[in-house]
């Protein structure tokens, strides 16, 4: 049992050995104009926050949440640009500069050389692009504790969430990267990225559409993201959030499946 | 063997590396030298065939095989954003190495291929030959075994490609196991103690490179220019001498066992070649026998 068991198991410390290898490969990379870009990623949902959330809030007054109770509009909209920031800061990553290091870089042509194999490079970056994801969630998180639009139990609790919709977006662009041909295929996927940021219940609920639109906006990722983690930051009860977690959780592993599958073939030719 | 839908860039090919030999692959552009190079780098698997790389299956135990590898591509494919130090270290640790032991290797290969005063330059502002240089150090970064090394000087002055058969060779010297790919004569003979010479995916001849040279050419190679405009005329004229007679456009190559005595002939026949050249025989000559002269591209 234990020399079937132990191979194993030194198999995956090695592989995660060797994913963390990719991630040290990024942080050695990090230069002072990505700093930039890494407060950019957090400034945008800030903005959205401030022009709709408080501004339009203004006008829109109180929303009644499907429990019945009423919230402000601003603390309406926070937990959807935390979902909708979790995902974008993810899909930076894993789109634009993972084509970039694959296909333009032949970063991974030399990566393979090694013992390092596709999963691991795909699990690797997927863990940085995380590590910058919940870097902006965290400072997100802080703002609206600071302007009380949620506790900081209940912060605590949508931190691992929107890290979770990082992982679940961060793994389904990497995936969707290794199909794209060329940059003009992210026009795309930026158009795509935008309806979901309009219509998963970011702004309006959901039920506010027709019935028919109403099912399809439910299915998309964005939403469930958004259900997932308005319900922690507002402190809505029952188990739908389980839903969510699950439908995320599937959605990760099959971005990483078709991700690693997929730089396998491109990559051992 | 190995295919990529209807093409077939390796058909069949049966070579065995012994350890601690330099063995080469040469042939023309499109010969199937990078594609063996790649099976043999356990990143392209065979199609076909039986491959094994230090007793293992590439497909089976290819982490295993890749860390006892160390591997110079025909493109440097060098990271853009690291420093050539960084790039040394970074790499290391895809094979698990300590931060520190990667930090003592880095110092001592960048003095090896003598890139220690530009360590912390990034890569792209580096020659070609600098680069080179890089990729082969970082090939080293794992203390391989075999070093798989495609087209190592391809693209690089003379100066360059002196350094690096230098290198190379105290590689060789010890124990360390080259594989490499060519379509310069000078370097496989410099540097292989058994080469193949591959043509259209198959392998048309195998040997050490003097006795390549011994099978599939003469010991002396005699050229004649003549001042006309067409050297075919004179061609005829020198049926029989040697073993070969080659008319090329602009001179006659005759394949002799004695060039002296042979342009002795040449007079006694009473041509007057305006210019007379007399050479050993080199790889050159057996490679241009074996695979044509046309362009392939």
């Amino acid at each position: 049992m234990v020399t079937l068991i132990l191979p194993r198991l030194v198999d995956v410390s090695a592989a995660s050995r060797r994913s963390a290898s990719v991630v040290e490969r990024n942080v050695a990379a990090l230069k002072s104009v990505y700093w930039l870009l890494l407060l950019s990623g957090f400034v945008e949902p800030l903005l959205y926050l401030f022009s709709i959330g408080v501004g339009v809030g203004t006008l829109v007054g109180d929303l009644p949440l499907p429990d019945g109770r009423l919230v402000s509009y601003a603390a309406f909209v926070a937990p959807a640009m935390l979902a909708s920031s979790a995902m974008t800061g993810a899909l930076a990553e894993t789109t634009f500069n993972f084509f970039g290091k694959m296909k333009y870089m032949k970063l991974y042509d030399g990566v393979i050389a090694t013992p390092v194999r596709p999963f691991e490079i795909a699990l690797g970056e997927l863990g940085w692009a995380m590590l910058r994801g919940s870097a902006y969630s965290a400072a997100f998180l802080g703002v609206m504790i600071a302007l009380d639009l949620t506790t900081v139990p209940r912060a605590l609790t949508a931190l691992p969430a929107a890290v979770l919709v990082g992982f679940a977006f961060g793994a389904l662009g990497m995936a969707l990267s290794t199909f794209m041909r060329s940059w003009q295929d992210f026009d795309l996927m930026g158009s795509a990225q935008f309806t979901l940021f309009l219509f998963s219940g970011t702004f309006v609920p959901a039920q506010a559409y027709p019935t028919l639109l109403h099912w399809l906006v439910e299915v998309t990722p964005l939403y469930r993201s958004v259900h997932l983690i308005r319900g922690v930051a507002l402190g809505v009860d029952g188990w739908s959030w389980l839903l969510d977690v699950l439908y995320l959780l599937a959605m990760m592993a099959l971005g990483l499946l078709v991700a690693s599958r997929r730089m396998g073939r491109l990559l051992y030719r | 063997m190995k295919r990529f839908g209807d093409f077939t860039a390796v058909d069949g090919i049966d070579v065995e590396v012994r350890s601690g030999e330099a063995f080469g692959f040469l042939g023309p552009n499109g010969a199937g030298k990078s594609s063996t190079m790649r099976m043999v780098g356990c990143i392209s698997p065979p199609s076909g065939g039986e491959l094994r790389i230090l007793d293992l299956d590439p497909v089976r135990d290819g982490p295993v095989i890749r860390a006892r590898l160390g591997v110079c591509p025909q493109l440097d494919n060098l990271d853009p954003e690291l420093t050539v130090r960084e790039n040394l270290t970074v790499y290391a640790r895809y094979f698990g190495i300590s931060r520190r032991a990667a930090r003592e290797r880095a110092a001592e290969l960048l003095d090896f291929v003598q890139l220690t005063e530009r360590a912390d330059s990034k890569v792209e502002p580096l020659s070609g030959g600098m680069k080179r240089r890089l990729t082969i150090a970082r090939a080293l970064v794992n203390e391989p075994e075999i070093v798989l090394l495609d087209e190592p000087t391809t693209g690089l002055d003379p100066q360059a490609r002196h350094l690096v058969w230098e290198r190379l060779f105290r590689l060789k010297q010890q124990g360390v196991t080259l594989v490499l790919t060519t379509h310069y004569m000078d370097e496989a003979e410099q540097l292989c103690d058994r080469l193949v010479v591959m043509d259209g995916g198959r392998i048309v001849a195998e040997g050490s490179p003097r006795a390549l040279i011994e099978r599939h050419s003469t010991r002396e190679v005699v050229e004649l220019r003549f001042a006309a405009e067409s050297q075919e005329p004179f061609a005829g004229k020198l049926d029989g001498l040697g073993e070969r007679v080659e008319v090329l456009p602009d001179r006659i190559l005759l394949y002799v066992a004695d060039g002296d005595a042979a342009v002795a002939e040449v007079a006694t026949l009473g041509l007057n070649p305006a210019n007379v050249l007399v050479r050993r025989s080199g790889l050159e000559d057996v490679f241009l026998h074996l695979t044509g002269r046309t362009l392939v591209d």
